[in-house]
């Protein structure tokens, strides 16, 4: 099975290939054939995750070669190994479950079978990235899953908002997609190869000095700044809500923010090498972490809450690789593992509300969970699970990241996870508690349940919330020990001290608590800590003002620049231009004006012509003597 | 005290010129016809001196010129009867404003 596992990405491929041709007359039963290539596509990718799982599996892998240079060879092809293989499941799920729910979601749209082309295109990029045997077809498959991000953010383009936030989506991941590039060309010039295997091979062999390495470690992190939207790129994250909420929930969840994280974790040994570069990834994704929850916790869009709840994981994720250790490898993916399933349970729930109360903001919801108790048992769960609660998913993996952080020594960091934990359950509970208890905000709406084809991709999500953690436990690590077969220092790593998993659990309890005062019992007024300090609220609501700063200081003064540079164009290089045909039809006026049907005219000219001629002749080789 | 051949040809060439300027530049076409004999009369005058002090002095010379001076007037008689002919069909003779060539 595992040696076909190029079919994976290919069967989505081809469902592409056939909405494109015949979407249009299939309309609505396009969901069909997306559904089938996704599903086709998990039950494949669950036989080569059981393969390699099995014990004793070794590594498959598989190039041609694509294009040679002298002695340098680059090829394509694929291999399976123990993180790809996970991927490979955790992607092909949450696709197929998001192609489900879709079907329910989008029933109506006029654009329906364009939806289901650019969803299997995704599925199709984000497949081939995760199994790429080396850096450029990383790149290649990073690229189009950018691409595909863009179509998915901006298909209502319609709306200005979500033109403007496909375009910015795709600007600002494209900033890191620079760093990414330079990483790759310089890997491949230290290291002459692009292949995981070789460039691990060369590390060890010590091809590279140590500048270079830790040069290479944090131009690659910087692709996933853009990628994962950390800390200052990640301001693309939080208005790609704009597109349709299966999306969010695919793209902005489960699958391509977590690209980065990937390509951090495929890169472990880099970083492994270089302690700088990974204390870079660990600095930014801890403070991201905090960043990000300090602004959910004032938003009033259900989505955007999501996105900087999304940004907040993913620092998590890299704070966790940062150090560099084999538990923290460990932390970060299986965190990457349950985050993709609460993550887009949270968003499809979300959606559903949506889809039945037509608003986005949560304080113009409430009490919806007599009306939607499917709805709302699972967004309860999801909570739980990314609050951290034991026995949920959430709270082996956070506090997996925890110890693996603490063990390293980074108490500062430690602190900054604790209380980005307390803000994370802090502002979850706070969506769950205005959005379905309390009184309705408008009793007259009707609301109702959404359909089975909505529910039921919703329930397996929450069923996997509850159990996923259970693969990895501190007890019987069977996840961990998979993961790091034959990874360097991969011996009984130490467990973190048991006080963590009690001091987590304790300060997300409180979050939950506050949240319940201040909105399920209201006992708390809202504003208790905004009233007396609004500057704080303001900045939060805000977004700290960074997207104010970036258009005045790197927006503004571009398109500036790029207005001189239009003038430079108009007038000087479209001016010269002009020039040559300006003087070309003065030539003409002036032929013209010798036309003119007068004899004394044609005489003069005439007689310039022979005065010409006589010269010409006398100083030529003429009647000279 | 002889008078060199180069007098002559400048005094002809003077007035040749100042013939030529009238006929390209003058409006009436009466003056332009005045020119153009001025011209022919330049011509007369290098004939004649060529004659008396040319490389090969001859009477032929003198006898040109007596031909040129009867050709300038029956060309001035057939000049002038086209002019006539075109005032009665333009009611001008401004040669400015003789531009059919034009089209």
């Amino acid at each position: 099975m595992m040696s076909s596992a190029w079919l994976i990405p290919l069967l989505p491929l081809a469902a592409f290939l056939l909405l494109v041709a015949f979407g249009r007359q299939l309309k609505e039963s396009s969901a069909y054939i997306g559904i089938l290539a996704t599903l086709a596509a998990f039950v494949l990718a669950l036989g080569t995750f059981f393969e390699r799982f099995a014990a004793g599996a070794e590594n498959y892998y598989f190039a041609f070669q694509w294009l040679t240079f002298g002695e340098k060879v680059i090829d394509m092809g694929f291999e399976v190994n123990q993180l790809n293989a996970m991927m490979l499941v955790i992607v092909t799920f949450v696709s197929l479950l998001v192609h489900i729910y879709s079907k329910g979601y989008m029933h109506g749209d006029e654009r329906f079978p364009v939806f289901y082309s650019y969803l299997a295109l995704f599925t199709f990029s984000m497949l081939g990235l995760v199994i790429s045997p080396n850096l450029l077809q990383v790149y290649i498959f990073w690229e189009l899953v950018g691409v595909c991000s863009f179509l998915l953010v901006g298909f209502y383009f319609y709306k200005p908002e979500a033109k403007a936030a496909a375009k910015k989506a795709f600007i600002v991941t494209r900033i890191g997609d620079v760093g990414l590039f330079i990483g790759i060309s310089l890997i491949f010039w230290y290291t002459g190869s692009f292949n995981f295997a070789d460039i691990f091979t060369a590390l060890q062999n010590g091809v590279m000095e140590s500048w270079q390495i830790t040069l290479v470690g944090i131009l690659i992190f910087i692709g996933a700044v853009g990628k994962s939207g950390q800390f200052p790129l990640h301001t693309w994250l939080p208005d790609a809500m704009e597109g349709p909420t299966p999306v969010s929930a695919l793209i902005h969840a489960a699958t391509m923010v977590a690209a980065g994280v990937y390509l951090v974790a495929v890169m472990f040994p880099l970083y492994q090498a270089s302690v700088d570069a990974s204390l870079v990834v660990a600095y930014i994704g801890g403070f991201t972490a905090i960043f990000a929850a300090s602004i959910g916790l004032t938003q009033r869009d259900i989505k955007r809450v999501l996105a900087y709840s999304t940004v907040s994981q993913l620092g998590y994720m890299m704070l966790a690789l940062g150090m560099a250790s084999v538990a923290g490898y460990v932390a970060g993916t299986f965190h990457l593992m349950t985050h993709a399933f609460f993550k887009a349970l949270l968003f499809l729930a979300a959606g559903s509300v949506i889809h039945a109360v037509h608003t986005q903001d949560i304080f113009e919801m409430g009490g919806l969970f007599k009306k939607m108790r499917i709805t709302g048992t699972v967004f309860l769960i999801g909570c739980l699970s990314i609050a951290g609660i034991f026995p949920f998913a959430g709270y082996w993996s956070k506090e997996e990241i925890l110890g693996a952080v603490y063990n390293e020594g980074h108490l500062g960091l430690f602190a900054v996870g604790v209380i980005a934990a307390f803000f994370t359950a802090f502002y979850m509970f706070r969506l769950f508690f205005a959005t379905f208890t309390g009184e309705s905000a408008d009793d007259t709406k009707k609301v109702h349940e959404s359909p089975l084809v909505m529910t039921v991709p919703m329930i397996l999500l929450a069923v996997l919330a509850v159990v996923a953690g259970f693969i990895n436990t501190p007890g019987n690590p069977i996840l961990g020990h998979w993961l790091t077969e034959g990874m360097a220092g991969a011996e009984e790593a130490h467990h973190a001290p048991f006080w963590i998993s009690i001091v987590a659990t304790l300060v997300s309890l409180f979050g939950i608590f506050l949240a319940w005062l201040m909105y399920g019992k209201k006992s708390v007024a809202r504003d208790v800590i905004a009233a007396p300090f609004p500057w704080l609220y303001q900045l939060s609501y805000r977004k700290y003002y960074i997207d104010e700063l970036y258009d005045n200081v790197i927006v503004r003064p571009l398109r500036v620049f790029g207005e001189f540079l239009t003038m430079v164009d108009v007038y000087i290089i479209d001016g010269l231009v002009k020039l040559v045909g300006a003087f070309t039809k003065e030539l003409g006026h002036a032929g013209a004006r010798v036309q003119n049907g007068q004899i004394q005219t044609y005489g003069v000219i005439a007689f310039l012509g022979i005065v010409l001629l006589v010269i010409g002749l006398t100083f030529g080789r003429g009647y000279l003597g | 005290m002889t008078v060199p051949l180069a007098s002559y040809l400048l005094v002809a060439l003077i007035l040749f010129c100042i013939g030529l300027y009238g006929a390209l530049t003058k409006r009436n076409a009466v003056i332009v016809m005045l020119s153009m004999e001025l011209m022919l009369n330049a011509v007369n005058i290098n004939l004649v001196a060529f004659a008396k002090f040319g490389a090969f002095a001859n009477l032929t010379g003198q006898i040109f010129s007596l031909f040129s001076i009867t050709l300038a007037a029956a060309e001035v008689a057939v000049g002038l009867a086209i002019l006539i002919s075109l005032y009665r069909n333009r009611r001008t003779v401004n040669v400015d404003e003789m531009d059919l060539l034009k089209r």
